[in-house]
């Protein structure tokens, strides 16, 4: 008769391992949001930098422009900084960003650092606005097309592959269409 | 042609593996010491053909052979020769067979030195140890095969990501490797302790110089990983509790623990079931590390590029080889003798202290390192678990741990007095108490934390001397026989106090760079300078610089210290044109004990750049203490008790204190 305590190492790993395989299946980057087609909700932000004055949803009206939700305290920012500079250096698309979360001084120190990708950036020390919006966790980036309207949300650090495969066409249609 | 070799190489390597592991479970009731000797060699074939491979690959890069995907995919002809070469293990698929070369080195080992392991465990062990390396190479000709060859081969290659050349980065993976795949080692005994049924004082005189060979690798391994992350990303941090350095230091965490508790089992034949399920976890946890950074499970700053097929098959494998080790624990550790008592106040209690608080921090590391994806199941939020939850978790528990480093090894094995333990570390208690008051006059009584911190390091460092001068007597008898006793003292008594001295010396270094780092932006122009902390720093002038493979614009300062001049830095921002990546090298200037790190920012187009200056008191002693432990480790690993054949106990003279 074997006691059941020596089965216990087992029986925890076992839950571990169904959690790593439905971790696996878990494809972080296809949760829906709500607000596909839907305006931006209504905000107005402090400048982060100081160097615009301020960042409203009136700023997202009038181009088709990306809004970026960061913040300095995490990683998955960093890994993706490069490329919206690259993006920025390019020019094609207004950047704005949203620092989510972050204490002033900790996000403009991290941007001194990494170079200023954004056209504006407004600070959301409460994280008030990324709820409205909807974020769920940083990076996180919205497609918003002419008119205010968000048309697709990527949750995650943007590499060149995810450019290419989802925001590229995205963007030659959203200009297309006008 | 090369390719072709290194692909055949590899399918043969996986048929040997194959032999290797069905021969020894299967015949060796029958086949006695013939079979022993087949397994034997097909473990030295599997290392040399595996061998093989990685030499084709390695050649595959040193010339440029972009007809080859992973070549063409991670290198570049104007690359130098040393990148070139670490480029082989700067990509998933090669890391991986860097990964199964280590796991098969570590085999031949077995079957080279192991004459005097029973045959049936050597067999049993190398049985269990070909069954891994089965899967791994599995893993690798299905879904990473290095040797993929292109159809339309580029010109030129793709280059490597210029973050990871740099010599500190080309030299990690293959300690961090050595480290925790080193500990196959711990799990492949395991298994074949629980298949024989029974445990034997050489089973752990053989595990434990394995063991502590894969903690001293592993730990040289962080410490260079940390290193490295310090001066090439440029922004002065060292450590960030980020899922990959997470992968690397839980199995150091529980690695450390099994090694503590592979002693009791040496010594007192104690704690056996216990120490087996160590080496199962210990080795699981590298599994787990190994699958965290190729499945893209998680998100994080160093990691491959991630691919769900293969977390699939690496949590596959991890499923057999912990899955198949536990219930095979499950039905047989009910039956292994366990040895004799002990009482709470003696050298195994503060083992098993150790143990019990060692295993808690992994658990707090692990459940940060996965919380995210507990989170994400429960509802559809994603967090970031930071540095707050590990203050709040990991060092909590961390401070008992350390506090009681010094009396473990003071303590007498069977039973002690714990006032009497006390008495014997009375001096190390003196130099914790004027440790914490310079600290409380330096931070005019401002810094509580920092001098319970310094206070713990003292204790650390003196408390580690305090058992040396006991075992030695210093003091109590004459100086001849004092150090006749520290010359018949065995080096893993060296070791021991060594690498828990270390201990100190890194908290120290945390303790400092937590509480008394400073740093400062500015725009500068050439000739303008900034002050921090006592320092002055110009900006002497800015010019352009062309490297190997990238263009630098190269900022020159001048550091003076209470207006004398201190010291000359420069600081690179390099331009990759082949990735089209910006990067940043730090002029860091060190004493050792504290580091000026300075950095070129971008300019602003007017003249200005943004230029970084940070001062970190202590900042080079995390690294020295780690390194001091891991050098303790190999110190220990030339005890001759401890070396292969020696006899289980040599001589340690009249006075046979019990030493680790």
């Amino acid at each position: 008769m074997l006691p059941a305590r020596s089965f216990i190492p087992l029986a925890a790993f076992l839950a571990v391992a169904a959690l790593l395989a439905i971790g696996l299946q878990n494809d972080p980057h296809k949760i829906p949001s709500m607000l596909i087609d839907k305006p931006t909700p209504d905000f107005a932000l402090t400048s982060l930098t100081g160097d615009d004055n301020g960042f409203s949803h009136h700023d997202l009206k009038g181009n088709v422009s990306l809004l970026n939700v960061f913040a300095s305290w995490c990683p998955g920012c960093r890994v993706e900084h490069p490329m919206l500079m690259q993006l920025a250096a390019r020019g094609d698309v207004p950047i704005y960003g949203l620092n989510w979360k972050d204490r002033q001084a900790d996000s403009k120190r991290w941007l001194a650092k990494n170079q200023n990708p954004y056209a504006r950036v407004g600070l959301d020390e409460s994280g008030r606005v990324g709820i409205d919006l909807g974020v769920t966790g940083v990076p996180e980036t919205f497609v918003i097309d002419r008119t205010g309207r968000i048309r697709y949300r990527y949750p995650g650090p943007i590499t060149q592959e995810v450019w290419q495969e989802h925001f590229e066409p995205l963007l030659k249609d959203l200009r297309g269409l006008q | 042609m090369a390719a072709e070799a290194g692909l055949f190489a590899i399918i043969i390597a996986l048929f040997i593996s194959l032999v290797q592991s069905i021969v020894p479970l299967a015949l060796m009731r029958r086949g006695g010491p013939a079979a022993a000797a087949f397994v034997r060699q097909a473990a030295i074939g599997q290392f040399v053909f595996i061998a093989v491979a990685f030499g084709c690959l390695t050649y595959a890069f040193v010339t440029s052979d972009f007809s080859v995907q992973v070549v063409a995919a991670n290198s570049h002809t104007l690359k130098p020769l040393l990148y070139k070469v670490s480029g082989v293990w700067g990509n998933h698929e090669g890391s991986m067979l860097l990964w199964v070369l280590i796991l098969s080195l570590f085999g031949a080992a077995v079957a080279l030195f192991g004459d005097n392991l029973p045959d049936r465990l050597q067999a049993n062990v190398l049985g269990v140890h070909g069954l891994i390396g089965l899967g791994f190479l599995t893993f690798i000709v299905i879904t990473s095969n290095p040797f993929t060859r292109l159809i339309n081969p580029p010109a030129d290659g793709n280059g490597l990501n210029p973050i990871l050349q740099d010599p500190g980065l080309a030299i990690h993976p293959p300690f961090l490797y050595l480290g925790y795949v080193g500990f196959s080692m711990a799990f492949s005994f395991s298994v074949a302790a629980l298949i024989e049924g029974k445990v034997d004082a050489s089973w752990a005189r053989w595990v434990r110089p394995w063991v502590l060979a894969a903690w001293c690798f592993l730990t040289v391994g962080i410490t260079l990983g940390s290193a490295w992350a310090y001066y090439t990303l440029g922004w002065g941090g060292w450590w960030f509790w980020d899922p990959v350095e997470n992968a690397s230091f839980m199995p150091w965490l529980a690695g450390t623990a099994l090694l503590h508790s592979a002693l009791v089992v040496e010594r007192r034949h104690a704690l056996i079931s216990w120490t087996i399920l160590l080496g199962i976890l210990t080795f699981s946890l590298s599994l787990i590390g190994t699958f965290l950074v190729r499945s893209g499970v998680l998100t994080s700053v160093h990691s491959f590029a991630q691919d769900p097929s293969r977390g699939a098959f690496i949590l596959a494998l991890i499923l057999l080889s912990t899955g198949g080790a536990l219930t095979l624990f499950a039905i047989r550790a009910p039956r292994l003798r366990n040895g004799a008592p002990f009482a709470i106040i003696s050298r195994e209690g503060g083992l098993t202290v150790n143990n019990i608080l060692l295993t808690t921090a992994t658990a707090t590391v692990f459940l940060g390192t996965f919380y995210p994806i507990f989170v994400d199941m429960m509802g559809n939020d994603k967090i970031s678990v930071g540095p707050p939850y590990y203050n709040m978790t990991f060092v909590p528990i961390m401070v008992p741990l350390l506090l009681a480093m010094p009396i473990g090894p003071i303590l007498k094995w069977k039973r002690d007095d714990i006032r009497s333990a006390m008495g014997r570390l009375k001096p190390a208690a003196y130099a914790c108490l004027v440790a914490a008051i310079i600290t409380l006059v330096v931070t005019l009584g401002h810094n509580v934390l920092a001098t319970f911190f310094m206070a713990i390091a003292a204790w650390l460092v003196f408390g580690s001397f305090a058992i040396l001068v006991h075992r030695t007597r210093i003091g109590s008898v004459p100086l001849s026989k004092s150090f006749w006793l520290a010359r018949t003292t065995p080096l893993a008594f060296y070791g021991l106090i060594i690498a828990h001295a270390g201990m100190g010396v890194t908290i120290a270094g945390i303790t400092g760079m937590t509480n008394w780092a400073t740093e400062k932006i500015e725009m500068l122009r050439p000739g303008q300078s900034l002050q921090l902390s006592g320092y002055d720093v110009r900006l002497r002038s800015v010019g352009d610089i062309a490297g190997p493979n990238y263009e630098a614009e190269r900022g020159y300062f001048d550091i003076a210290r209470r207006g004398k001049p201190f010291a000359q830095l420069y600081s690179e921002r390099r331009f990759y044109p082949v990735r089209q990546q910006q990067t940043t090298a730090a002029g860091i200037r060190t004493n050792l004990i504290s580091n000026l790190y300075v950095t070129l920012g971008d300019p602003d187009g007017k003249g200005s750049w943004a230029v970084r200056f940070y001062y970190h008191p202590f900042m080079p002693l995390v690294w020295l203490g780690a390194l001091t432990m891991s050098l303790g480790g190999f110190i220990s690993l030339f005890d001759r008790r401890l070396r292969v054949g020696a006899p289980q106990r040599s001589a340690t003279g009249l006075f046979a204190v019990p030493a680790e």
